[in-house]
């Protein structure tokens, strides 16, 4: 994507170049921040059906309007930071939050040779990243100064550290398979209509690794870190104004990301279902797969109740880790005696 | 021109933190610090082409161990006018141990080659780094070549590991466990039972089943 901006450009110099990487940049971050904005509104609108609600109808037609205009409101207050804050963590936090769930987005291909940099280790530096995500969360409730705060985030450190293990485990079980940590590549082992897609060898994985990525985008039934009900927002109780907003809109970034390594992991990425249908451009059948997640991820939110604690803790150290090491091994047999993948 | 600005940057970044680890007044700030002195070694890892390396230095370190140690400093009631106080008198101590650390790493560097036996004893050539990414070329050598003693430094981890817990572990009386087969498996009538009381009687407590 660099490569093809670079040549439209005129293709000379390092400014070039590094105006090509910029462009890139935009073109990706751009689209992602309008397209969380209508996923606030989606989750919304899909919570409030199941409820038999409205939900958000106000402004704009349809209510369609009613993320920005959120956005705008939060542009306007005032940004409060407690006395006995850290002051410079305090604000570093949501920034490092939001930071973390847009660049993960580099190495994420839209269509074929659509992304910003098609790293050999793509996977890893997805995990490297989401693992990093945790510091936002940890540095926000500590410099809060408040026990609300730091609760929710030590609870949701302890929570992202343990579903990490088994997402980590479940990536093994289709890297083993297909041979490459590239994530184009992992795409371009789909071809070749539904059939040939992951999720139908994958099927048991990808449940695991399903619930694994509501734990670790803090989304429900694995809310605990805000849990309102007993910590009042968490770690995010003491922000207000833009800094919130920052959060906000880093925890839907996440959401959304997950939505697409899905996609690309288990759904054929940018393929279409059946090849009757190629004419459809690649990115938009990459947005229909995200936008499918998506709703998975909204309805799960809307008909599933809270987990308690340590029945969270339970489920991701007795029950996803033993599964998923054991499926490792299931699943590199099976790639190494040929039945399934490209290898053995 | 851009991999030598990049590699100025991140090295003078990763000299800059790991002075402010030791120059920080805040023990949570030292580790914050720290982490940024993982995160862009993970970087100067990138520009020599290890991508394989930074990317596991991020995910294992700056992922999993900082946090944990950020977790340890950050529940650690520290008295930082204490902390001051032994400064002065402990200063000499630590100035010696560290000459003689940076006498032995220069000596080491100085006198550093590669004995006859070396060229014998690698039993794979290094590959081309351009024709094979560094995660295959790593695999095909730490899975087959050195595969005896990449298992023997694992369960040397898993020894520790099981040490540790073996060690810290307390089996205290009285505490209750949770069973979740157990809870799944009771029944309304191991809970509760109706009898009819008759007047001026009572009835004894119930004798507990499960």
């Amino acid at each position: 994507m660099v490569e093809a901006l670079y040549t439209l450009f005129g293709g000379e110099g390092p400014f070039l170049y590094f105006l090509a990487i910029l462009a890139s940049i935009f073109a990706i971050v751009l689209p992602l921040l309008i397209a969380v904005a209508f996923a606030v509104y989606f989750d919304r609108k899909i919570w409030a059906a199941v409820q038999m609600r409205r939900g958000p109808n106000v402004v704009g037609p349809f209510g369609l309007l009613q993320s920005f205009a959120d956005g705008l409101k939060l542009f306007l207050k005032e940004t409060v930071i407690p006395a006995g804050a850290n002051k410079a963590i305090f604000l570093i936090a949501p920034m490092i939050t939001f930071t973390l769930a847009l660049i993960s987005w580099a190495v994420v291909p839209f269509a074929d040779g659509v992304a910003i940099a098609d790293l050999n280790v793509g996977i890893l530096y997805l995990l490297a990243i989401s693992s990093l995500g945790v510091y936002g969360i940890i540095m926000s409730g500590w410099a809060s100064n408040s026990r609300y705060a730091f609760l929710g985030a030590l609870r949701s450190a302890a929570q992202m550290v343990s579903y990490e293990v088994s997402i980590g485990f479940v990536l093994v079980c289709i890297l083993v398979t297909v041979g490459s940590l590239n994530m184009s590549d992992i795409v371009r082992t789909q071809e070749g209509g539904i059939l040939s897609w992951n999720i139908f060898p994958f099927l048991p994985v990808f449940v695991i690794f399903f619930i694994s990525a509501l734990a670790e985008t803090n989304r429900p039934p694995f809310d605990l870190p805000e849990a309102e009900a007993e910590l009042v927002a968490g770690y995010q109780v003491e922000y207000s104004s833009m800094a919130f907003a920052l959060f906000f809109l880093g925890e839907y970034a996440n959401i959304l990301l997950m939505s697409a390594v899905m996609a690309i992991l288990f759904f054929g990425g940018w393929y279409a279902p059946v090849a009757a249908l190629d004419f459809i451009p690649g990115w938009i059948w990459m947005f229909a797969k995200i936008a499918l997640m998506f709703w998975m991820f909204a309805m799960v939110k809307a008909f599933v109740p809270r987990y308690r604690y340590d029945q969270l803790m339970r489920l991701g150290w007795k029950v996803f880790l033993p599964l998923s090491l054991a499926f490792v091994v299931i699943y590199s047999g099976l790639a190494v005696s040929g039945v399934i993948g490209n290898i053995g | 021109m851009l991999p030598v600005a990049a590699f100025w940057l991140f090295a003078a970044i990763t000299v800059l933190s790991g002075l402010l680890v030791i120059l920080a007044k805040n023990p949570v700030h030292s580790v914050l610090w720290l982490i940024l002195a993982f995160f862009s070694a993970a970087g100067l890892f990138v520009l020599m082409g290890a991508e394989f390396l930074a990317m596991l230095l991020v995910i294992v370190y700056v992922g999993a161990v900082a946090v944990l140690f950020l977790f340890v400093v950050m529940m650690l009631d520290i008295n930082f006018v204490e902390l001051r106080q032994g400064i002065v008198q402990n200063a000499p101590i630590g100035v010696v141990v560290g000459l003689i650390l940076l006498a032995e790493l220069g000596t080491l560097g100085a006198a550093w080659t590669f004995g006859d036996d070396v060229a014998k004893n690698a039993a794979s050539p290094a590959p081309v780094v351009e024709q094979v990414e560094n995660t295959a070329a790593l695999g095909n050598i730490i899975y087959t070549d050195y595969i005896f003693i990449f298992q023997m430094s694992g369960l040397i981890l898993l020894v520790a590991m099981i040490g540790a817990i073996v060690l810290t572990h307390r089996t205290r009386p009285g505490v209750k466990r949770q069973d979740v087969s157990k809870q799944s498996a009771r029944r309304p009538e191991d809970a509760y039972e109706l009898v009819d009381v008759e007047v001026g009687k009572g009835v004894a407590l119930p004798t507990k089943k499960g």
